[in-house]
């Protein structure tokens, strides 16, 4: 399938094992990705509370974009950032509810030659691969089952709350999708205690400290859970997971060694990628775990 | 009738047990409420069980607890709804977090929240003589603080504030909440004071992680978040509040980060945020995140080109947007709460 793929700023950033990884397992699952390259960042809420109607407007120019590409036969706009999911969420739900409020924003898109018509679908990678693809053929390209390995999920924010804006219900338990995902890779779920709750990343600059304090419990309670490593679908729970890990240990008095894997990653293990195709030799905390893990199941294989 | 099972966290200080889960069976229809199961239960089997309640028809924001672990009013939750959700089919309720438990689903409301609403000094401030009948305003201007008037005290989203749960003095979403209740009324004279007092405040409005807990947790559709987000808006574009949290400044940082970029420039970030490179308050900061950068550059994650060189394809029509939306005279929010949503045709 044919997607208008938005990949974010910080997986072309400061992960960019994030966009890599994701680019080396679509076609394994036949997904073409048309990257939305003229796109902007969502402004991660940021830019919401600066001024809404310019999150809006910048939002409406990427769902525009976007429909462009599904005009030419893209089936429909694809995330890997669950910020960006959730910034653009939002944005699209006071679009679609509200006609005059999305003409006055149409009209300053139309200097551009831009149009957003309402009701656009946009779904992140996680959403696509249960909903779209189907687990059951994720399952039936698994090349190595993640058989032993122990991995804890962590959602974090943007892509599990507001349930409502976010399209989880009965029919759609998106906040279950990366349990169902790792079963279905043949890997064990880990049931800790911050897997819903907030990196703490939005206040890194403001008040570090409690940032990382929120970082480091809940790496504290996924190693005292013995989880192997984490997968995370959002690059930004990355960077206060991962890049800041050795900080968030000074933080909360206790050593920290938690590898934290991005979605697509975790997947590739699982689809025959090495760790190092994977770019996880990118991460501060190396997925040694993970590595060893891959490494005896190659060893077991070739004997 | 129907039968449900509800799983009550138990908890007695004087007893010297900890707290404990014990089962109650209760027969009512599905469409009763699990306030109604959790009476049955003290009515018909055990007498000792702590619960605080009052109206029933969640008007009072009284019967605040945890439903399968998430909070929302016992009063407000058919049986049969909790049942679907119910891990195993037992209902559990618990007390809500973030406050001490003064028995089973009783929590200290006074120590937390009406500590915390009393912090953001709840009650008008206006200016001048007092009229000499009532302070007239037009409705429309009214309109706008309606979904903070919607607050019914409940403690709701108070329960799993994560940014409460690592900092017990952060303000929190119903005092902040409360806090715009004032804020956007134009009665009110201390606009800039209070602002300036939340802004300043380390537990302040800044403090908030954008979880979207609160928002998820509130029965009434305050939406706590929205209401501190309006406030850093209104402290930082209105009031050029420019507070020692960075929060102003970050806001700004980012906001021209992608003015300036289409996409956003990490490596800039940072220092921005602090004022920049040269201000004295970025040194240290700056000093501090060292170690961090260092690594990230050693492992390849980034890299100077990456960080420095990913021009942006389309900047023009970005930086157009930005002019046209920051050249209106005034901002332009729509609130769904307020005006609702289209039908569908």
């Amino acid at each position: 399938m044919k997607v208008a793929y938005w990949p974010g700023c910080v997986s072309r950033g400061f992960t960019p094992e994030l966009h890599g990884s994701m680019a080396q397992v679509a076609p394994l699952l036949d997904i073409e990705l048309v990257e939305l390259d003229r796109a902007c960042c969502s402004g991660a809420g940021v830019i919401a509370e600066h001024n809404q109607e310019l999150a809006d407007t910048l939002n409406a120019r990427t769902f525009a974009l976007a429909q462009q590409e599904i005009a030419n036969g893209a089936t429909m706009m694809m995330n890997i950032c669950s910020t960006c999911q959730g910034a653009q969420s939002e944005c699209q739900e006071r679009l679609d509810a509200n006609t005059p409020y999305r003409d006055h924003v149409n009209e300053t898109l139309s200097a551009e030659g831009l149009r957003y018509d309402k009701g656009i679908v946009n779904k992140h990678f996680l959403w696509l691969l249960v909903e779209e693809i189907g687990l059951d053929v994720v399952k039936s390209k698994v090349k190595r089952p993640l058989t032993n390995l122990r991995v804890g999920p962590f959602y974090g924010c943007y892509i599990v709350r507001p349930t409502d804006r976010l399209g989880i219900d009965d029919a759609h338990p998106r906040d279950t999708y990366l349990q169902l995902l790792i079963e279905a890779l043949g890997g064990e779920v880990v049931d800790y205690a911050g897997q819903y709750k907030c990196c703490g990343f939005p206040i890194i600059t403001m008040n570090k400290q409690n940032s990382l304090r929120q970082a480091g419990r809940h790496l504290g309670d996924a190693m005292d859970a013995e989880a192997d490593t984490l997968v995370t679908p959002c690059p930004l729970c990355h960077l206060n997971l991962d890049l800041q890990q050795p900080l968030a240990a000074g933080v909360v008095g206790r050593p920290l060694n938690m590898p934290v894997l991005h979605l697509p990653q975790l997947l590739g293990l699982a689809l025959g990628l090495s760790p190092k195709q994977l770019g996880m030799n990118k991460h501060v905390v190396r997925p040694s775990s993970v590595i060893d893990w891959s490494t005896s199941v190659v060893a077991a294989a070739t004997v | 009738m129907p039968e449900y099972t509800l799983r009550i966290r138990r908890y007695s200080p004087e007893s010297g047990e900890a707290a404990h889960w014990q089962d109650y069976d209760v027969e009512l229809d599905g469409h009763r409420s699990v306030l109604d199961g959790i009476l049955q239960a003290r009515d018909r089997q055990d007498g000792s069980i702590g619960i605080r309640c009052s109206c029933r028809a969640a008007i009072c924001g009284s019967c605040g607890v945890r439903i399968n672990g998430k909070p929302n009013l016992a009063c407000h939750t058919h049986l049969d709804k909790a049942h679907q959700t119910a891990v195993d089919g037992v209902i559990t309720v618990e007390p809500m977090g973030n406050m001490p438990v003064l028995k089973d689903l009783i929590v200290d409301m006074d120590a937390v929240h009406w500590k915390k609403i009393q912090r953001v000094t709840p009650w008008l401030l206006p200016e001048g003589e007092a009229p000499e009948r009532e302070y007239i305003v037009p409705p429309e201007s009214m309109i706008d603080v309606t979904q903070t008037m919607a607050c019914i005290q409940c403690g709701a989203c108070v329960s799993d504030c994560l940014s409460m749960e690592v900092d017990p003095l952060f303000i929190g979403p119903a005092a902040l909440a409360k806090a715009y209740r004032f804020v956007g009324d134009p009665r009110d004279g201390q606009h800039a004071e209070r602002l300036r007092n939340l802004a300043e405040d380390e537990h302040g409005i800044y403090d908030c992680t954008h979880c979207f807990n609160c928002i998820e947790a509130c029965p009434k559709g305050v939406a706590p978040m929205s209401q501190i987000m309006r406030l850093r808006r209104i402290a930082g574009a209105d009031h050029g509040i420019d507070d020692r949290n960075n929060g102003h400044r970050h806001e700004m940082a980012f906001v021209n980060n992608i003015e300036r970029n289409g996409l956003l420039h990490e490596a800039d970030l940072l220092p921005d945020s602090y004022g920049g490179k040269f201000h004295p308050r970025a040194m240290p900061e700056l000093l501090s995140s060292l170690p961090v950068i260092l690594k990230a550059v050693a492992r390849g994650k980034v890299t100077p080109a990456g960080a420095l060189l990913h021009k942006h394809k389309a900047s023009k029509e970005v930086k157009r947007i930005f002019r046209d939306v920051h050249d209106r005279e005034e901002r332009y929010e729509l609130n769904l709460y307020v005006v609702g949503e289209e039908e569908d045709e």
